[in-house]
Order: C-alpha cells, then structure tokens, then sequence
C-alpha cells in the first residue's frame, strides 16, 4: 500500500460517539521534525466507554495517545496542529494548562512504572501535588479507595508502605490505574497496558477496565484484536499515520468496510 | 552446504574461539597482578618508610623550675613568665646528668641534644600552672632530629665525624643516656597537632589538613550546589540549540583544562583583581571550586540521564510540573549517581597542588588556620615541601604526610561508597 493511495483520504465509519462527548479531536496532524506522523484524525471520546486503537506497529496509536494529555511536549521535535477539545476547552491552544490537562486526563502506560516508593507515596503523589485533599485522613481515604477501585487493596492492604516495585507485574499495573485515577480524571489513557503481563494478569485488568468504563472515558492502544473485541465498545483503525476506520467495535470486526481493516482484521497485515 | 561440513567448520573454529577468550582472560589477570604488584610495592615503600614518623626519641628529665630562672622578680605575669630562660633550667637538668661535663664547648654539644620545642613544651606547662614555679617537675622532653634520626638508625656512624651531623660526644652522651633507660621512642604527638616547623622533630600536618578541609568545603559548598543546579538546567529545561550545544562542548573542554591553569586564574581574579588574601584557604577552595565545577556538571548529567524515562513520564502523567517531577522523582533516583561523582570530583580536587602554588599556599606558614582566610598549608603542597627540605628527618614525615593524605582520601571514597548505598533504590 503505497502513501499516494492516501491522497485526498477520508475516514470512513463514524467518528462520533453515541455518548456524551468528552473530548473530540479535529483535523490532528503530528510532525516529528518534517516527518509527518499523524494526518488529519477527527474523533471523539466518549464517556462510558472504552474505545480501542488498532493498527501495525508505528501506524501512529501511541503517538495519538499521547496528543491527548499533551505527552508529547517532552519531545522537542514534536509538534501537533489541529484542534483538540477536553469538553469545551482546547488543550493545545493554551485555555489549559498542561499540568491541569494531565490532572483530568490520566495516564496508564506499556510498561508498570510505579515510583520506586512505598504503594500508599505512589497513589497519594497526585492528590498531594494537586491538593486535592485537606486532610491525612481525607488522603488515606482516597488511597484506599484508588487501591479499592483497582483492585488491589485486598492483596497489598497489610504491606501498603513496602516499595510499589516489589509487587508483581500485574499488582503493578494496576497500582497504576490506582495511581491514575486517585486524581479522579474524566479520561484515562492506556498505553498497551496488557503487554507487559502474562494472561492472567491480562484478565483482571480487562475486567478492572471494564468495571472502570462506568465512570471514565477509556482510550486504549492494544495489539491484542481479542482484547479490543473483549473491552471497548469503539474501535480505531489507524494505518501508516492515518485513520482508517472509526466504528462500534462490533461493526469494525463484524463487517468493516474499508479494505485496509479488512485485511487487518483477517490477518492480512500487522 | 551439508549438515556435516559445518559442524566441522564449527569444530575447526571452536579451538581458536576458546583460545582467543583464553588469552584474553590471561591479558586482564595480567593487567590486575601488575596494578596490585605496584600497589602493593607503593604502600610497602610509603609505610616503610614512614612508619617511624609517628613516634619520636625523648628524653626523661627531672626539671627544676627554678625561679632564678622563671619569673626572677616574681611579678607573676603571665608576659613576663613567658619570656623566661626556660631553655636554661632544661640545661641545668641536663648537665645534672653529666657532672663531669665542665667544658663550654662540651656544654654546648650536650645542649645540642635537646630539641628546641622541649623549651616550649616546658613553658606551656609553667604557663598553664603557675604553681609549678619553684618545684621540680618529672617530665619525657623531645630531642633533637639528628638525634632521633641516629636512633631511629638513620645516621651512619662508621662516616667520619666531619661527614655527619652528630659528633662522636654526642654518640656517646646518647649511648649513656639509653643504658640509663633516660632515652624512650614516644607516640609522636607534635605530627598530629601542631603546623609546620623548620625543626623536622616539631613539624606536624595539623595545619596542612585544616587547611585542605576547609578548602575542600568551600569547593563543595560552591561546586556541589551549582554544578548540580546546571546540570539540572541542561538537561531538563535548557532549549536545544546552537547556544547550548556551545556551552556543552565548552563545560567538556573545561574538565579537561590542566589544573594548574586554573591557579592562573584564581591568582589573576581571586588575589589580583579582587584583592582577596593570599594563600588562604578561601582563595583555594574557590579555585578547586572552578576546577571541579565541570566534572560534577558531566557526572550529574549522565547519572539525570540514566534515569528510565518511564518515571519521568509517570509523574508527567499524574500531572506533576517539570520542576516536581525533577524534585520529587528524577534527582532522587540520580543522587547516588551525582554523590558518587561529585566526591570522586572533590576527592581530585584533595590531591591537587598545581593550582595552590599559584594561588601562594606554597608559603611556610607554621599557624593553625582558624578561618578561611588565614594563611594555610594544603596537604598535597605539604608532602611536596617536606620532600623539598634537606634535612633527614623530614624524608619520613613526607611519607606520613602522603599516609595522611591517603587516609583522607580513602575516608572521602568510603562515604561515596555508603552515601551510595544510602541512597540507591532498589528495583
């Protein structure tokens, strides 16, 4: 497939969400230096659901991804035009902050990357830097609670100050969700969070993610098409840097209807 | 290309495979056994040699505090008690103990033994008790260097009279002396608290080693806190362009600029244009101050960017501003990294007296410093005087000096080494 095929390129399906929009993106395109890595992506993100990026390795998932929560700054090389709105706010265009930004859009990544820090210090750094509480005790709640949410708390209650780094690969991804969501975001972002963990570990994140889609936007990047037909209900085709297609996530697996998903879909690139 | 062929290609192979790696476990062994022969052959000649540096030839001897001698119009003033002839009621002491030495030049030579500090030993005593006054006191009194150096056996007595510097009298008062158990070695106290001394038996590294300690904390003062701060600004917030990437390569060239440079311009800016003392301390830290500067700069940097990326994306990812997800994640997880650095830094600043030449600290400065602007010695530039100085007796006191100066710097490597450890996080 060739980049001329891209000319004049329009997503087919439908960006919009049934849901209340949480945060739309309209005519992204990203450069790293005179690279161009993103072209022209439109979507939305809707709350209550979880919505799955697809595509090959470096089709540009992960770049978009980190367009949301403006983690692309750390490169210097970097740089997005277009608009993307966080409700009513765009995000690149300086009517937020990118401190606040992160705050209401987490983040959840590849890899576990706790602080190397005691578990209670991992999930209390973001409601402690941002002051979100008054209180110690207003600060424990809220630990336990992010612990609670993700899972975790029964298994590490006894040990909540050892180092977050001493639990296993899953217990450690899912101290980052609580890490992620002790700052209450409108939108978490995942990163491949599955990629990194043995099957096991894969199911308990899938169903926390499930269970966590109720009150949180959801925006996923996985290689896995199982899990993307498992936990989202939207699905993305990205493909060399465009958007494919944007559809329910039955439909993009069901019956796709551009012949770049259907290939991948079936097996036929990746 | 059957199966068979390359396993016997393989086979073939394998032997000068093994024997390569063979031979180069051979090359490291090597290496290690000169490294560890040279430094064993180093210790051995520095301790051997200076091993006897630490104690000192005195002699025992009933004083009588006279007060024809001290204090003769009984004024009781402490001025005046200071400038007696407290080198005459040792002497008297002394021919007590030969009273058959009338002779004047006999006398002399007699006297000769002693060493010029007993003098000051005896009146610091009289000067802390009054008391003393009138009373005769028993007390271990330091002999001269030559003395000590013939019984440390460091004089050969078979030269003739004329080629050494302890007449044959002199031999013979001493052999006297030690057959009446009057002669003992002491600990040498003199080389752990007092300063330089022209006299190598009264010579001591105190002040030598005040001086460098207060001259490595000025450097760490000023180098540490801003040679972090830098690095800090290049690596996390400084734009990359041109400009910086100037500055880069010039912070490089600094570290490696000859130290002695750096004197030049601590004499030129410190001592000329800002008209700060000479040989002080102060002056001396300032300058291993510049020269450390870029090395803690380089060490910072590699140990910023050598933390995993993915903790610095972690705190981004809360939300964290750049400056707290530098304060509360990025430093702390390089720290070990910078201490180490920086120590190791501060550790060559210790040995280096090129620059202190320049700066003047090269001068014979016999005081304890008490402040960084007091005149001082620096441990290095002590070892190199005393290697300098003809008599026989500092030939060991260079090698306690260099002692000193190695403990020094072993003690500043350990507290990298547990300040390390202190502080590395486990994964």
């Amino acid at each position: 497939m060739s980049n001329n095929e891209f000319n004049n390129f329009k997503t087919v399906g439908n960006t919009k969400t049934s849901n209340e929009v949480v945060m739309s993106v309209e005519n992204c395109n990203v450069f790293y230096g005179d690279n161009q890595a993103l072209n022209n992506i439109n979507i939305d993100v809707g709350r209550s659901e979880v919505l799955a990026l697809i595509g090959p390795s470096g089709c540009g998932k992960s770049t978009f991804l980190r367009c949301l929560n403006r983690l692309n700054d750390t490169i210097d090389s970097c740089k997005v035009t277009g608009k993307i709105h966080l409700e009513e706010e765009d995000i690149y265009s300086g009517e937020i902050d990118v401190v606040m930004l992160r705050a209401r859009v987490g983040m959840v990544f590849q890899k576990p990357n706790p602080f190397p820090k005691s578990i209670y210090e991992n999930v209390a750094y973001g409601p402690k830097i941002h002051g979100i509480t008054t209180s110690k005790q207003e600060l424990d709640e809220l630990v336990e609670v992010s612990l609670e949410k993700a899972g975790l708390l029964d298994e590490v209650k006894d040990r909540i100050h050892t180092p977050g780094t001493s639990l296993s690969g899953g217990q450690q991804q899912r101290l980052c969700i609580a890490r992620a969501i002790a700052i209450k975001p409108d939108v978490i972002l995942m990163d491949e969070p599955c990629s990194a963990l043995d099957p096991i570990a894969t199911e308990k994140i899938e169903d926390l993610i499930n269970e966590l889609k109720e009150n949180y936007a959801i925006v996923m990047v996985t290689h896995s098409m199982s899990q993307a037909a498992r936990v989202s209900q939207r699905a993305a085709y990205f493909h060399l840097g465009h958007l494919v297609e944007v559809g329910d996530t039955k439909k993009i697996f069901n019956n796709p209807e551009h012949e770049l998903t259907k290939n991948y879909i079936s097996g036929r690139t990746g | 290309m059957s199966n068979k062929s390359i396993t016997e290609i393989v086979n073939k192979n394998l032997k000068t495979r093994y024997k390569k790696e063979a031979r180069f476990k051979k090359y490291g062994q090597l290496s290690i056994f000169l490294a560890v022969t040279f430094l064993f052959i180093f210790f051995t000649s520095i301790i051997s040699k200076g091993y006897s540096a630490f104690y000192q030839a005195e002699i025992f001897l009933k004083v009588d505090l006279n007060q024809e001698y001290i204090d003769p119009d009984n004024t009781n003033d402490l001025e005046e008690i200071r400038y007696s002839d407290f080198d005459g009621v040792i002497n008297e002491s002394l021919y007590s103990l030969f009273p058959q030495i009338i002779k004047r030049s006999d006398k002399r030579q007699l006297r000769d033994l002693m060493s010029s500090g007993a003098s000051i030993t005896v009146q610091q005593l009289v000067l802390d008790d009054l008391s003393l006054i009138g009373q005769t006191i028993n007390i271990w009194l330091p002999l001269d260097d030559e003395v000590d150096m013939l019984i440390k056996g460091n004089i050969d007595v078979d030269l003739p009279e004329q080629a050494r510097r302890i007449s044959d009298m002199q031999i013979n008062f001493i052999e006297i002396l030690q057959k009446k158990g009057l002669i003992k070695n002491k600990f040498n106290k003199n080389l752990f608290l007092s300063g330089d001394s022209r006299e190598s038996e009264q010579a001591g590294i105190l002040g030598a080693f005040v001086g460098s300690a207060l001259m490595l904390t000025i450097t760490f003062l000023i180098a540490f806190p801003l040679g972090v701060s830098a690095a800090i600004y290049l690596e996390e917030f400084a734009p990359k362009n041109k400009f910086i990437d100037f500055i880069e390569v010039n912070i490089n060239n600094l570290a490696a600029v000859p130290s002695i440079i750096y004197g030049l311009l601590g004499l030129a800016v410190f001592i000329n244009y800002a008209g700060m003392p000479r040989s002080a301390p102060l002056v001396g830290g300032l300058v291993l101050a510049l020269m450390t500067f870029p090395v803690i700069i380089i060490a910072a940097r590699a140990s910023l960017q050598s933390v995993p990326p993915s903790i610095r994306d972690a705190a981004l990812g809360v939300g964290a501003s750049k400056m707290q997800s530098i304060f509360d994640h990025i430093l702390p997880l390089a720290l070990p990294g910078i201490l180490t650095g920086s120590i190791i830094g501060m550790a060559r600043a210790l040995g280096e007296s090129a620059p202190l030449i320049m700066i003047g600290m090269v001068a014979f400065v016999v005081d304890i410093p008490t402040s960084p602007l007091d005149s001082s010695a620096a441990l290095p530039v002590q070892v190199y005087l005393w290697a300098d100085s003809p008599e026989r007796g500092f030939v060991e006191k260079t090698s306690a000096a260099i002692m000193v100066l190695l403990v020094f710097l072993l003690l500043m490597n350990s507290l990298a080494i547990w300040l390390r450890n202190k502080y590395e996080i486990k994964w």
